[in-house]
């Protein structure tokens, strides 16, 4: 029995009405991000021409076909959901660990599902051909889902003692984790063989430029699974910002927010870097541009998070295409000059983060 | 009714609480009070399930142990003794997740977190992000959270709960006051407060009933005037107290002196 007035004029504070304005304007850059990454490109081939053709019943040429339905929409597509997957893991991270800087990409949950994946490239020529074939796409993704979970596991144990993150024991651990999966993935790259290789440099430098509609049909079901399944643990983390004892007085049911947090952070991630590769920063200037802007309420951190994720990395892929056109500059350089600027900028403002 | 027998805590090797009795009845503010390390904290976090015990819990006849905890949520509010809070959320944005872990939605649990604001005297602070506050005003902006949590006092269910360790440690004397008022006035509408107290002139003053606390083991329970003596409490903790009549309101008054014997 609640018998108060209810408020009419907005309330100081209550940035929720912003959050969602800000929702709606993300969703139309998405749009113009979408459009332009399919109107730009190498070969001389025009969106809008092409759609033209299509509206008109004139339909498609066999280049607009394969260019368009080819090459740049599994492209966009896959930076669409890999946009979407590491910034939503960067905010879920962020949530679980009580800090701004923990990123999946930093903290070696990425280089633990590239292990993985490396792993999985090198030594599926080892297992019988049946069982190699019986599993076949399915071995990269998954290589890395184990990979970058087992990798998220450690980092809590390690540095969660008693519901409180150290923030410089993470980090440290991170960097350790970083170095083993770097030595680990240096001896199978060792062992590869030639072409191997060539799969092998494609991961090292983060690039959306392999993306097929093939790779896609396997990553793109584990990203949407990771990020539907995000959504349920919105109310879970915002608890957790107050803390674990909190959270349980405030009816959290705190080990299973847990538990699904760092499932869903490793199959994003993981999925996201066995199409991808590794493609740092996202996770972490995303969800700290949001809260700044509205806030860290996660039901709408996580899916603007989504959407401005999803935007930037369609930008950074364009921006890698036409820079050096028609060469093509890996994606992740891109990601990380903007973004490592940015996390030093942070640093520069909040070093207390570092004492917690 | 809280109703807790024969509760047994270890942490690490040590046992930190042994055997311990603790009751407490809806519609009273039942105040624990002890020296620094005798068990305060530890039995409410026992009592709100935060923490492993031997023993027997029930509240309102239903053994905690056995709920949800979105349905103990809807039982009790916690105030921890130290509160803490990642992220910059402001003022409201905290006290309405209060309202929201109540079970409250919309403009409801809006107008609700206002309302607990202004119980705490913090009306207007709601658009201040929490970490920019004073250490008092966090504390009170944390009370507010709890009370929107479990605002009514009595539900259909039964009597509700609110568990406060050191609600007053960080104010100053007016703020106190509120705040104890706040909570006797909670058990007077018929729910149950249980808070940790380290100032004996303010529990005699709001305390319905006195659990003392000494070495992990309850030293003496029962009305204020039968535990607040002056004899029981010089020996608990370790130091001259003498209890005079016609304190606060008429009550008792706790008076130290300077010099041990
Ligand atoms: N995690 C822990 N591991 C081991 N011993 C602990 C732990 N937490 C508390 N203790 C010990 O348990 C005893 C009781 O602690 P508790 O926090 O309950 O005291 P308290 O009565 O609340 O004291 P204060 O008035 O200082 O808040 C203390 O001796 C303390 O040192
Ligand atoms: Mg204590």
């Amino acid at each position: 029995m609640v018998a108060l007035s209810e408020p009419t004029a907005p309330v100081a504070g209550d940035r929720r009405g912003r959050a969602r304005q800000t929702t709606w304007g993300l969703a139309l850059l998405l749009l113009i991000a979408a459009w332009a990454s399919l109107a730009t490109g190498a070969a001389g081939v025009s969106l809008s021409e092409a759609l033209g053709r299509l509206i008109s019943g004139e339909g498609l040429s066999l280049q607009d076909r394969v260019v368009l339905g080819q090459i740049r929409l599994p492209r966009l597509v896959t930076g669409l959901l890999v946009g979407a997957a590491l910034a939503v893991s960067g905010a879920v991270m962020q949530g679980l660990f009580r800090n701004p800087l923990a990123d999946p990409g930093l903290v070696g949950v990425g280089a633990g599902a590239g292990l993985g994946a490396v792993a999985a490239i090198v030594l599926s020529g080892l297992l019988p051909a049946g069982l190699a074939a019986a599993t076949g796409m399915y071995t990269v993704p998954i290589a890395a889902f184990v990979g970058g979970w087992a990798a998220t596991l450690i980092l809590y144990r390690v540095s969660t003692r008693a519901g409180r993150t150290s923030v410089a024991t993470m980090l440290l651990a991170g960097i350790a984790m970083q170095a083993l999966a770097g030595a680990a993935t240096g001896l199978l790259v060792y062992a590869a063989d030639d072409s191997q290789l060539r799969d092998l440099t494609f991961w090292q430098l983060g690039s959306l430029a392999g993306a097929s509609w093939a790779k896609l049909a396997v990553a793109a079901p584990i990203i949407a699974i990771a990020l539907l399944g995000t959504w349920g643990l919105a109310r879970g983390l915002n608890g957790l910002a107050l803390g674990e004892a909190t959270a349980a007085h405030m009816g959290i049911p705190v080990q299973r927010v847990k538990n699904l947090s760092i499932l869903c952070v490793a199959a994003a991630t993981g999925a996201a870097v066995a199409v991808s590769g590794g493609i740092g920063f996202i996770g972490i200037v995303v969800p700290h541009l949001l809260r700044l802007a509205t806030g860290p309420d996660h039901r709408n951190l996580l899916p603007n998070a989504a959407l401005l994720g999803a935007s930037l990395l369609v930008g950074a892929d364009i921006f890698a295409r036409l820079v050096l056109a028609p060469a093509e500059l890996p994606i992740g350089i891109v990601t990380a000059l903007i973004g490592a600027p940015v996390f030093l900028w942070i640093l520069l403002r909040r070093r207390g983060l570092l004492d917690m | 009714m809280i109703d807790a027998r024969q509760i047994e805590v270890s942490l690490g090797r040590r046992r930190v609480l042994n055997r311990v009795d603790f009751q407490a009845r809806a519609g009273e503010l039942t105040a624990i009070v002890g020296p620094n390390g005798s068990g305060k904290t530890t039995l409410i976090r026992a009592l709100t399930s935060e923490i492993g015990f031997t023993g027997q819990l029930r509240i309102n006849d239903r053994d905690p142990g056995q709920l949800k905890p979105w349905v103990l949520a809807q039982l009790r509010g916690v105030l921890a003794q130290s509160a803490q809070l990642a992220f910059p959320f402001t003022v409201f944005e905290v006290v309405r997740l209060g309202a929201e872990a109540g079970g409250h939605a919309g403009p409801e649990a809006t107008a609700l977190a206002q309302a607990a604001l202004a119980r705490v005297d913090l009306a207007g602070y709601e658009g201040r992000r929490y970490q920019a506050l004073s250490g008092g005003e966090q504390q009170r902006v944390q009370l507010a959270r709890v009370l929107c949590q479990v605002w009514d006092a009595v539900t259909p269910e039964g009597p509700r709960w609110l568990f406060l360790d050191e609600p007053v440690s960080a104010l100053d004397i007016g703020h106190q006051l509120q705040v104890m008022r706040l909570a006797r006035d909670y058990a007077r509408q018929g729910g149950g407060v249980v808070a940790v107290m380290h100032d004996l002139n303010l529990t005699a003053m709001f305390a319905d009933r006195i659990v003392l606390m000494e070495a992990g083991e309850i030293a003496a329970t029962g009305p204020v005037t039968e535990v607040l003596r002056a004899d029981i409490l010089s020996r608990v903790y370790g130091c001259r107290l003498n209890v005079m009549g016609a304190g606060g309101d008429a009550g008792l008054l706790v008076v130290p002196a300077a010099e041990p014997v």
